[in-house]
């Protein structure tokens, strides 16, 4: 079967291998571009939140490529993700497409709905050890890119030459997208590591700290949040992302994870808003203990979990001395904004910490 | 005696008879705050984080109105009222919203409601009344079962078509209210749907029921159908919504699309409304299907009554047509 699956960050990497392992022709959505969003928004709710968009435009763009299905997940609610698939159905089936979405919904709601759905992914042929070793390879194969990446925004900061982690981070993400076995896979990550720590820095620079948190979508993916990390890592900050997908399916899929991100999110926030709501206070709390200069979150435009969030952060804010600056992203958002924002947001922080540390902080200069 | 404010907006519309019982037989008194004005709307809004619905921002505008007025004020956490669904995000986190987005407030009466667990799930949230406001099990339970009978009373008037100022009216001061949507000969049947708290907010809504009755429309509302038949058409669906009232307004729809001959659907929303971005695009597909004239009207704190009218009277009149059309 030609599947698709949705675009988010570099998640693509591993389901191509994924779904190719398991005997079907991965149709690889192109990565989002302009032409991706006036699709999904020409034919999506006026208030869907921009991964609704973003993924509705990108199915048609992968039906274009002859995508016959797509796989996505499911979700309980209350935020409004876990309904994207029904509502993508019905929409294409509305404009003429008679797509199958194959939806993994948590198994344990419903056993035998999740059986059927992943019966088609997986074909007869295949035993249950192969299938493991297919999932073994793309769980290394996405921890690998994700300790690459971690290690790319490491370093991007203290470059001395502008722009030379992004090319090489690409290099290694090819690398690491050619690998097929667990050995290659692993070799090609202690290829890209000593790629990456060759790039020559500046050790003595001091850096901001600033945490990225809120909705995944929003956060991993670089076309939509106008690549806010890479933005920032160019004034001169360390940029921490609270959410990279290898730990979230560890955190989310595989075990109970996060309990602390909760337990600090308790105070402000007691009940699950669903989405990464709760996570978002969690975070900030989490953040401001560590000692962070500042957070900015990142939200789509209408999202109800970080609305939620958004209305209590202020008082974790003005509690914890930790200053957050909220970006709401939709279709009509551009990049100069985003960038002229989170200017004026690192410059306070910069005021913030000389006024707190004197004089050594009136040599930071901008990269 | 101790005064608990409860705010009208949001889940007042739909339970308010319940509360009043029960908390009234707890020996409190309750300071309702009034109907939505201008004031109310700037002050929610003056308040509120920027990005909230404005249904919300109105509930906070409310709770300013009581503040200093009263010794509690009564914010429930709604979670789940019938083992199927939940609420809208805002609704459970609401609140924690009003307690970190406000200052100067009186402590808040904040029961979570989730009666996911049935008989449980009441008897947690006896609990938690009774620990919150002081006062024994016995009583709250006995509360509940009173409270439980006003709410059914309330639901049967609703059932029947009428407001829940109306209902209410009747209710507390036995003041006979004619029923609405009760036209002579009326023009056409309009499917008036959209949440309780927007509906029947008339400053939020410009007067958007009774423009339609004067327009000599009947008009039908998620309350006035039969609950049972609600949740039947959402189980057609392959997957039903994750939240109690965007469920009863697509079920109404379907529910009138399918069993009722109406002549058009008004959807109202609120701007940047979450769930109504699913509800409204699923109704609209359902109305395509049965080619039923369709039309949104989303509010918002700048929206003017003049528009909401012209456009509904565009609506009903072409409505109107339609109607000759098919009988010549």
């Amino acid at each position: 079967m030609r599947i698709t699956f949705p675009y988010m960050g570099h998640s693509h990497w591993v389901f191509r291998q994924l779904l190719s392992e398991l005997g079907h022709e991965p149709i690889v959505p192109p990565s989002p571009t302009k032409r991706t969003l006036d699709y999904g928004t020409r034919y999506s709710p006026e208030f869907a939140c921009i991964p609704f968009k973003v993924l509705l435009g990108s199915y048609l763009e992968a039906i274009e490529l002859g995508a016959e299905a797509v796989v996505t997940t499911g979700g309980v609610g209350p935020c409004r993700a876990g309904y994207y698939a029904p509502l993508h159905q019905r929409i294409l089936a509305d404009l003429g497409y008679e797509i199958d979405i194959i939806v993994l919904e948590p198994p344990l709601r419903n056993m035998k709905e999740f059986y059927r759905q992943l019966r088609k992914l997986i074909p007869p042929g295949i035993g249950i050890g192969n299938l493991l070793c297919i999932l073994h390879r793309a769980w290394v194969k996405l921890n690998a890119i994700d300790h690459l990446e971690r290690l790319s925004h490491q370093i991007r900061p203290r470059e001395l030459e502008r722009g030379r982690t992004t090319r090489v981070f690409r290099k290694c993400l090819e690398l690491i997208g050619a690998a097929r076995t667990v050995s290659e896979i692993n070799v090609a990550r202690e290829e890209g590591v000593r790629l990456l720590t060759e790039i020559p820095i500046d050790r003595e620079k001091e850096l901001l700290k600033i945490g990225i948190i809120g909705e995944i979508y929003v956060v991993l993916e670089p076309f939509i949040n106008h690549n806010v990390q890479i933005l920032l890592e160019g004034m001169g900050v360390l940029a921490d992302r609270s959410i990279y997908l290898a730990d979230w399916v560890r955190g989310n899929a595989l075990v109970p994870g996060e309990k602390d991100i909760k337990r600090a999110a308790r105070p402000y926030l007691k009940e699950l808003v669903g989405g990464h709501g709760l996570n978002s206070i969690g975070e900030t709390v989490l953040y401001a203990r560590r000692g962070f200069d500042g957070v900015v979150q990142l939200a789509p435009f209408a999202c109800i979990p970080e609305i939620v969030a958004k209305s209590i952060i202020p008082s974790v804010s003005r509690k914890l001395g930790i200053p957050v600056l909220t970006l709401f992203l939709d279709e009509q958002t551009g990049e100069a904004g985003i960038k002229t924002r989170l200017e004026a947001f690192v410059d306070l922080l910069l005021q913030k910490k000389r006024k707190g540390a004197g004089a050594q902080w009136n040599q930071v200069t901008w990269a | 005696m101790e005064t608990i404010g409860v705010p009208r907006a949001l889940a007042y519309y739909t339970y308010f008879p319940f509360w009043k019982t029960v908390l009234e037989g707890l020996g409190r008194e309750l300071v309702v705050s009034g109907t939505t004005n201008k004031a109310i709307l700037d002050q929610g809004v003056s308040e509120a984080t920027n990005d909230l619905c404005v249904p919300i921002k109105i509930f906070f505008g409310h709770v300013v109105q009581l503040k200093g007025q009263v010794d509690k004020i009564f914010v429930p956490r709604l979670v789940n009222v019938n083992q199927g669904d939940t609420f809208c995000p805002k609704f459970l986190g609401l609140p924690d919203m009003v307690e970190y987005g406000m200052n100067g407030l009186p402590p808040l009466f904040a029961p979570r409601i989730d009666l996911c667990k049935k008989i449980r799930g009441w008897f947690d949230l006896a609990k938690m009344v009774a620990e919150a406001l002081n006062c024994n099990m016995i009583s709250v339970l006995k509360g509940f079962q009173q409270g439980k009978k006003a709410q059914a009373e309330y639901d049967s008037l609703l059932l029947g078509g009428y407001a829940p100022k109306e209902a209410m009216e009747l209710m507390y001061t036995g003041q006979k209210g004619k029923a609405s949507g009760a036209a002579k000969k009326p023009v056409g049947t309009i499917a008036l749907l959209g949440y309780p708290y927007s509906l029947y907010d008339d400053f939020l809504n410009g007067n958007l029921l009774s423009k339609l009755k004067g327009l000599g429309v009947k008009v039908l509302t998620p309350e006035m159908a039969p609950p049972s038949d609600l949740y039947s058409q959402i189980r057609l669906l392959p997957k039903g919504l994750f939240w109690y009232f965007s469920n009863r307004v697509l079920g109404a729809g379907m529910y009138y699309l399918s069993e009722v001959n109406i002549d058009g659907i008004v959807h109202v929303s609120n701007f940047a409304c979450g769930p109504d971005a699913m509800v409204n695009k699923l109704l609209e597909l359902e109305a395509k299907k049965y080619t039923c004239p369709f039309l949104t009207i989303s509010l918002d704190e700048h929206t003017g009554q003049a528009g909401i009218h012209t456009r509904l009277e565009a609506f009903v009149d072409m409505v109107r047509w339609r109607r000759q059309r098919a009988c010549e």
